[in-house]
Parts: C-alpha cells; sequence; structure tokens
C-alpha cells in the first residue's frame, strides 16, 4: 500500500511541469531513518570521516530519541538531483514530499548561487563527496589515522572560512608586484627612466616581489593549502576538499530561508491542484503541510526563534498573490536570503505575522524590545552574515614563517572566544608547522594577541 | 515503500547503509579519543574512581564529549534574537533565572554531554605501567616448572575438535584454483591445530593484604587502604598469572576473611600488630610454601601500636621478610603526618635495616595512592 505514492509521481511532475516548475531530474531513494540521521549529521550522504561528526551523530540520536526532530526528506542538488525520503514516511507524507523536492529541485536549478556551485563545484556533489571521502580513506590508508585527523581538525575547524565572491579553482597571487602607476608630471621619473639602464636594472629577477598576501585573504582554507611553509601534497588536497565542500554547502545556508519557503510554498500548490489525489490522501497530506509551514507559536504560546519554513513560505505566497509567477521567479534566481529578506519582508508583513525582536539577557531574562522592520531585518540575518562565522583573515606572514590572522572585530561587535580561538589554532599550528598568532580584543576592547 | 519500488541503478547499493554506520564509526572514533585523552589523567581519576566493590574489573569514568572548536565570538552579556508569537514592546517573556518560552531559549553551546566510559582495569594498569615507567617485578622462585600445552603449528591429521576451518577453507580454495572443478572439499584440505607441550617456570605468586581495624582506623583511612589494595593487587596480578590473595585484619586478635567481608570489617579495641603478623606467618606456613610461592605482604595501619608489643612484632616480622619477596607498611593517616614516627613505622624502619625487601609509605590523601603504589613497586624492584 505504502509503495503506491510512486505510482503518483508521473502525475505530481506533469502538474509541477505544467505550472512552470523547471527542474533536473530527480532520483528518489527510500532510506531507514538510521541513514536520515546520518545525512542530516554529515551534510551529505556520503563524506569524510572525522570524530566532529560522531559527536554531532549523539546529539542528533539523543534529539531523535526524545523525539525533536523528524526527517521526512533530503534532497540534494545536480543533475540528476538526489533524493531520499525516509523509508518510515506515510503514503501521504510521501506525496508532499515529492511536491516539496521538486520545488526545491528548481530552485537550485534556477537559483544564481546554488547554480555557480554547481557549474564550480559539481553537478553532482554527492558522488563528488563520496569521491574526497574516497581519497581521505586512501591517505589514512598511506599516511595513517593521526596525522589524516590533525589535518582535518584544521581544515574542518576552518569550514566556513571561505571566500565566496572568488572562483572555486583560484590561481595563486601574482608573484610579482605590479609597477606602481607612474605619477603625472613627474619628471624625475621621467628623465630617470629615460636613462640608459644598466644590466642589473634588465634583469627580471629585480623586480620586487608581491606581498604575500597582498591584501587580508578571508578565504583561509585556500590560503593555508597555497601558502604553508610545509604542507605536503596530500595535505593540501584535503584542504581543497574540505574547501570545496564548503563552496557546495553555502548556498545551502545562505538561501534557506527562500529554498524551504519555495518547496514549502509549491508543495501546498501542487497538493492544492492534484485533483488525481484520493480525498484521504490529500486530506492527510493537508495536515502534514500545516504541521509544516506551522509558526512555532501557536494559539497564545510566544515562540523565541522563527521557523524558515513558516516565513519563507509566508513572504513567497505574498510575493505571488501581489506581483504574480513571473516577479516570484525572478526574485528566486537573484535573491539569496539577504536581499529576500530585506526587500520582500515588509512592515505589513512583519505585523502579520506577528514578528517581534527580544533581548535576552545572561541572568535569563527575555525582554521584547521592538517591532521594527529594519531592526527585524538585522536580527534576522545576523546569524548569516560571513557563513556565519567570525570575520577572520590572513594578513601577513613574517620572515621566520610566522602567521598573523586579524579578527575584524569591529564588524563583529566583540572579540573572539580566546579559549576556543587558542584551540583553533593549535589546529592551525600543526598543519602550518610555524607559529600562528591571531589579533583580536578583549572585554575591554583593548587589543590581545592568542598565539600558537 | 517496497524494495522493489527502488530503481535498478540504487537496487545494487541499496542496503548498504544498513549494515554500516559512518556516523556509529565516527563516534567510536571520537571515544577512542576521549580514552587518549583520559589515559593522560590517570593517576587523578584513578584516585577518585571507585573500583572496589569485589573484584571490579572494569573503571566508569565520567567524560565529557570532545568539542571539535571553530572561531566563535565571546559570548555577549545579552543575545538578541526574534522571536514570533502575541507580544509587545516591552513585555517581559521571562523573568531572570526563568526557563524562557517555547523551545530555542538559552545557549546549548555550553557544557556539552557528559557520559561514562568503562575502562578494562587490566588495561589501565598496563598503561600506569607504561606511564610511569614501573619495573616488573622480579619473580624470586622460579624453580618448580609446570607443563603446560600451548597451540603450535598445523597437521593434516588430529582430532575433529581442533579442525582449523579458516586454514582448511583457504587450502580448498588453493586447490580448486589449480584443479578447477572438483569437490569442495577433501580430505587433503583439511588442516588442524597441533598442541606442544611447552614447560614453563613455576610463577605462583600469594599475596597478604593485612588490615589494621582498630578503632583507631576511621572509615575514610580503610577506604584509603582499600583503593591502595586494589592497585597493589592489580600490579601483582599483571606479573603473576596464578596469584593467591589473602585477607587477614586485626585488632589484638586476627582473622582471615573472605574478600567481600574482608572491607567490612569494623573492629574496636587496640593495636596489636603481632598478632596480625603472626596470623600471616601461620597461613604461610599452611598453605604456602615459599618454595613455591612469590610471597608479598601489605600492611595498612595507622600506626598506634602498643609499645609492649614492640619485641613480638619485631620477631613476627623477621619471621615473614626472611621468606617474603618483598613488605610493605602502609601508614594511613589522617593528618599529613609524613615524619613517619609512629610506633609500626618504627618498627618496619628498624626490619629494613637497608634491604630492599620492606618498605614503608605514608598515605594521607587518595591523591597519594598512586605514589605509594609507585614507591612500593619501584623499591622492591631496586629502582630509586
Amino acid at each position: 500500500m505504502s509503495g503506491a505514492w510512486r505510482d503518483f509521481l508521473p502525475d505530481i511532475e506533469k502538474l509541477a511541469l505544467s505550472a512552470g516548475l523547471d527542474y533536473n531530474p530527480v532520483e528518489f531513494e527510500a532510506v531507514p531513518e538510521s541513514f536520515m540521521m546520518e545525512i542530516s549529521v554529515y551534510g551529505l550522504p556520503v563524506r569524510m570521516p572525522h570524530w566532529s561528526f560522531g559527536v554531532r551523530y549523539i546529539y542528533q540520536l539523543i534529539q531523535h530519541r526524545m523525539g525533536h526532530s523528524r526527517l521526512f526528506e533530503v534532497v540534494f542538488p545536480g543533475n540528476p538531483g538526489h533524493a531520499y525520503l525516509a523509508r518510515s514516511n506515510s503514503m501521504a507524507e510521501n506525496v508532499l514530499v515529492t511536491a516539496h523536492v521538486l520545488g526545491h529541485a528548481d530552485f537550485s536549478r534556477n537559483n544564481m548561487l546554488f547554480k555557480r556551485s554547481q557549474q564550480q563545484v559539481s553537478d553532482n556533489i554527492v558522488e563528488h563527496a563520496a569521491q574526497h571521502a574516497r581519497q581521505i580513506a586512501r591517505a589514512i590508508e598511506e599516511h595513517g589515522q593521526k596525522r589524516v585527523e590533525l589535518v582535518l581538525d584544521a581544515a574542518l575547524a576552518l569550514e566556513q572560512h571561505i571566500d565566496v565572491d572568488q572562483s572555486v579553482r583560484r590561481e595563486r597571487y601574482p608573484e610579482y608586484a605590479v609597477d606602481p602607476v607612474g605619477i603625472p608630471d613627474d619628471t624625475f621619473r621621467t628623465r630617470f627612466n629615460s636613462l640608459e639602464a644598466e644590466e642589473a636594472a634588465k634583469n627580471p629577477a629585480a623586480r620586487t616581489r608581491a606581498p604575500v598576501p597582498p591584501r587580508p585573504e578571508r578565504d583561509l582554507l585556500w590560503f593555508i593549502a597555497n601558502y604553508a611553509p610545509e604542507l605536503e601534497g596530500w595535505e593540501r588536497d584535503i584542504f581543497l576538499a574540505v574547501r570545496e565542500e564548503s563552496f557546495y554547502f553555502y548556498p545551502v545556508f545562505a538561501t534557506q530561508i527562500m529554498n524551504e519557503g519555495w518547496a514549502s510554498y509549491w508543495h501546498a500548490r501542487l497538493l492544492r491542484e492534484a485533483n488525481f489525489l484520493p480525498q484521504q490522501i490529500y486530506v492527510d497530506a493537508i495536515k502534514c503541510h500545516s504541521d509544516v509551514v506551522r509558526p512555532l507559536a501557536s494559539g497564545e504560546n510566544v515562540a523565541l526563534n522563527v521557523s524558515p519554513y513558516f516565513l519563507g513560505f509566508s513572504i513567497w505566497e505574498e510575493i505571488v498573490k501581489r506581483d504574480g509567477l513571473e516577479a516570484a521567479r525572478r526574485i528566486l534566481k537573484e535573491d539569496d536570503d539577504f536581499s529576500f529578506i530585506r526587500n520582500h519582508l515588509t512592515v505589513e508583513m512583519a505585523e502579520k505575522l506577528e514578528l517581534f525582536r527580544y533581548r535576552a539577557e545572561a541572568n535569563g531574562a527575555v525582554k521584547v524590545t521592538e517591532r521594527d522592520v529594519h531592526a527585524l531585518h538585522e536580527a534576522l540575518l545576523a546569524p548569516k552574515y560571513n557563513f556565519g562565522a567570525p570575520g577572520v583573515a590572513a594578513t601577513h606572514i613574517r620572515v621566520d614563517g610566522t602567521l598573523d590572522l586579524l579578527h575584524d572585530h569591529q564588524m563583529d561587535g566583540r572579540g573572539l572566544d580566546v579559549e576556543r580561538g587558542k584551540k583553533v589554532l593549535e589546529y592551525l599550528h600543526r598543519v602550518w608547522r610555524r607559529p600562528v598568532i591571531m589579533h583580536t580584543v578583549d572585554e575591554q576592547g583593548a587589543t590581545i594577541e592568542l598565539a600558537a | 515503500m517496497d524494495e522493489s519500488d527502488l530503481p535498478a541503478a540504487n537496487q545494487r547499493i541499496n542496503g548498504w547503509y544498513e549494515l554500516f554506520s559512518r556516523g556509529a564509526r565516527d563516534w567510536l572514533r571520537h571515544n577512542e579519543k576521549v580514552r587518549d585523552a583520559v589515559r593522560e589523567h590517570l593517576p587523578e581519576i584513578i584516585a577518585g574512581a571507585d573500583v572496589v566493590g569485589g573484584g571490579a574489573r572494569t573503571v566508569r569514568v565520567p567524560v565529557r564529549m570532545l568539542e571539535h572548536y571553530h572561531f566563535r565570538l565571546r559570548k555577549p552579556s545579552e543575545r538578541e534574537g526574534v522571536g514570533q508569537g502575541a507580544a509587545k514592546p516591552g513585555d517581559v517573556l521571562a523573568k531572570p533565572n526563568q526557563p524562557g518560552p517555547g523551545k530555542g531559549a538559552g545557549g546549548k553551546d555550553d557544557g556539552g554531554l557528559e557520559f561514562t566510559l568503562e575502562f578494562k582495569v587490566e588495561d589501565i594498569v598496563d598503561w600506569l605501567w607504561e606511564e610511569m615507567k614501573l619495573p616488573n617485578l622480579k619473580p624470586r622462585v622460579g624453580k618448580a616448572e609446570e607443563v603446560d600445552w600451548t597451540r603450535e603449528g598445523w597437521d593434516k591429521r588430529g582430532a575433529r575438535s581442533r579442525l582449523d576451518r579458516r586454514r582448511s577453507l583457504r587450502e580448498s580454495i588453493k586447490r580448486r584454483a589449480v584443479q578447477g572443478k572438483s569437490p569442495a572439499f577433501t580430505d587433503d584440505d583439511l588442516r588442524f591445530r597441533q598442541l606442544a607441550k611447552r614447560e614453563q617456570p613455576a610463577v605462583q605468586a600469594v599475596v597478604f593484604l593485612l588490615l589494621d581495624v582498630s578503632g583507631s582506623m576511621s572509615e575514610r583511612d580503610r577506604q584509603l587502604s582499600k583503593t591502595f589494595f586494589f592497585w597493589a593487587v592489580q600490579g601483582l596480578r599483571r606479573q603473576y598469572r596464578q596469584l593467591d590473595t589473602v585477607f587477614v585484619a586485626h585488632t589484638t586478635e586476627a582473622w582471615e576473611f573472605s574478600e567481600q567481608e574482608f572491607f567490612d570489617v569494623s573492629g574496636s579495641g587496640g593495636t596489636v600488630a603481632s598478632a596480625g603478623l603472626a596470623k600471616v606467618r601461620e597461613i604461610i606456613d599452611a598453605r604456602f610454601s615459599p618454595s613455591r610461592y612469590n610471597i608479598y605482604l601489605f600492611y595498612a595501619s595507622d600506626g598506634d601500636n602498643y609499645t609492649a608489643d614492640r619485641p613480638q612484632a619485631e620477631a613476627a616480622l623477621a619471621g615473614i621478610a626472611e621468606v617474603a619477596n618483598y613488605c610493605g607498611y602502609l601508614e594511613v593517616s589522617t593528618g599529613a603526618d609524613r615524619e613517619m614516627n609512629s610506633e609500626t613505622a618504627t618498627l618496619f624502619k628498624a626490619a629494613a635495616g637497608g634491604a630492599n625487601t620492606i618498605g614503608s609509605f605514608p598515605l594521607g590523601r587518595t591523591e597519594d595512592v598512586w605514589d605509594a603504589v609507585r614507591h612500593f613497586f619501584k623499591q622492591q624492584a631496586g629502582v630509586t
């Protein structure tokens, strides 16, 4: 009986295509719940081994036992896309989930951030990540678990520290400084240059070497992979593998509200229009839908966070109602959560959704502060800046090889957590193999140096 | 959904994830790392662990989950966020030190989960010996030979119970690779494990744990002695395949106890060490011939022996020392009295007379248990 949802797949797809969805083919697979849990822990069906995933796995297991999380589906973009459905889903849930997955598939084929990551990383991230996992398994065989782990400790700690404005395949910095642009009316220089050059000056080796890095470098994974004084080839490959996966994860992270909202909008809409579904399945599926897009606070309760499904779904519904599907599809192509929230979470919308900003003090007191829409935008987006990580850049390599890192405390508003920071520097020290120094500020705002 | 629904491409790999959990694999690796971390602080952890419950084989140590560190901002004194529901500016949703309503309130990043790891006592003892560079004990007696059977090699004939299936299968595969189509097994493929007689030196040992249970020994003193005894015995077990333990408690009289009863015994009245020592000698004579056994004695007391008992005690101690590999005296005192000038301490000091076979050590705090163990084992091996 429960197998029959697949019978509806062709009808659902036909409906989706006629409604204007535009997606790569998706391969559906039903997997046990334990596997769903692992996908959500690793972020990918097959991924490199690391003990930190084991910790997350146990947390997830505990949460799951307490009944806090239930995963219906996980979908991976690509051509073809891959969708994993929990084997425990009911038939109605699977019908809903299928429509939801098609919404995601449409999103990931058309959204610019997603398109870019698929072009640059891979249009089959599932297989690509599995290759990385095999690559690391080989490294473990060759160099031993301990050594590989040291590299992964460092690389995975810097997971969020990439520069998405740069290309995945990025060239090293130019080795020589570009000649300074001539200063106009510099008669001395003009005359000097007109003199006959001596042999030494003609020699290209006399050109000045460009400083490394030429400007503060945010892409720490790339920087260490390319400029660590004694990194071995296989260690570099691990850094670059982690970096590629980060480039894949970035769009997932930066469009979560839009993406979940869009998929929810489409499963709701396709379901409404699916006149081929038996009554009972339709009713069950609609009930499941309302659970998914339900605000966390229903009735008198107040929630201290906002469900991205609820928020995204509500905004998309409003956009389609007000400006039509064409406009919605343009937004889908060009926006990420930052522009989406700032441009389309309007005053009326925020009021209707009963959003508010609050302040929680260390002693546990929680107070509602305001409903100003701009303040709401910024508070919603604050955890999303810079891939959710503090702004850290490599600024300088000293003569003895010491690496200087600078934390942009002004952008982040406060200094780094000192204990954790030191531990990360210890990870980095083991691959950089020279001292690593971080500049940040303490509670009083005074400059401090952490070193390893 | 049925398996049969799955497209053929997926059918091939379907199910591999049911055989193999990557989450569990990485979790085990995490635990291994925790073990390594625990290993580095073993002496402190062991001092506190409650190990002595009638021959415990494992120790449970509470540990924290490891954190994989990332750069993070310092925890702010106030946190801002966006909530949802019927509330207006100025509303107080939670008073100080009350959990906020709804989900997601409060940080979950503090602390981390605690769980318990079980360690095998044998492993711990091995680590400790490595870590502290403790010498192995020197068995004294080794003349009497024992005959033992050990596995050695394979043969084509043998008792059915010693059939080595793995080897037999290997032979069969080798043969079939050459012969092509032929029966799965022939008699020629079968391999049987062979046993050989080996003569080994007899390494038998007995350790006497002598405990003063007079009125002046407090509950805490006894607990300390107990912890020390436990690890001392483990150290000996490491060396001797066969180790007998004899538990003797004394006040003005002495009795032998079983292990279970031993640590619950509490007596009253005075301390006459010679009674306990004489009892030990009596048991040696009756059951543990010094020509066949390595004999160890550990004696725990607070040191308040009757002064009048000195001559008898000296004689009794000398009687044991002449047959024992080692006699250790552990002075359990609540006050950190390191002077060791109590009656009993004087007794042992006098008996030692510079020899390696008698030693004493003061034990005041649980943290010192390891120093005590180390002291005795090093001295016994003649390393200082």
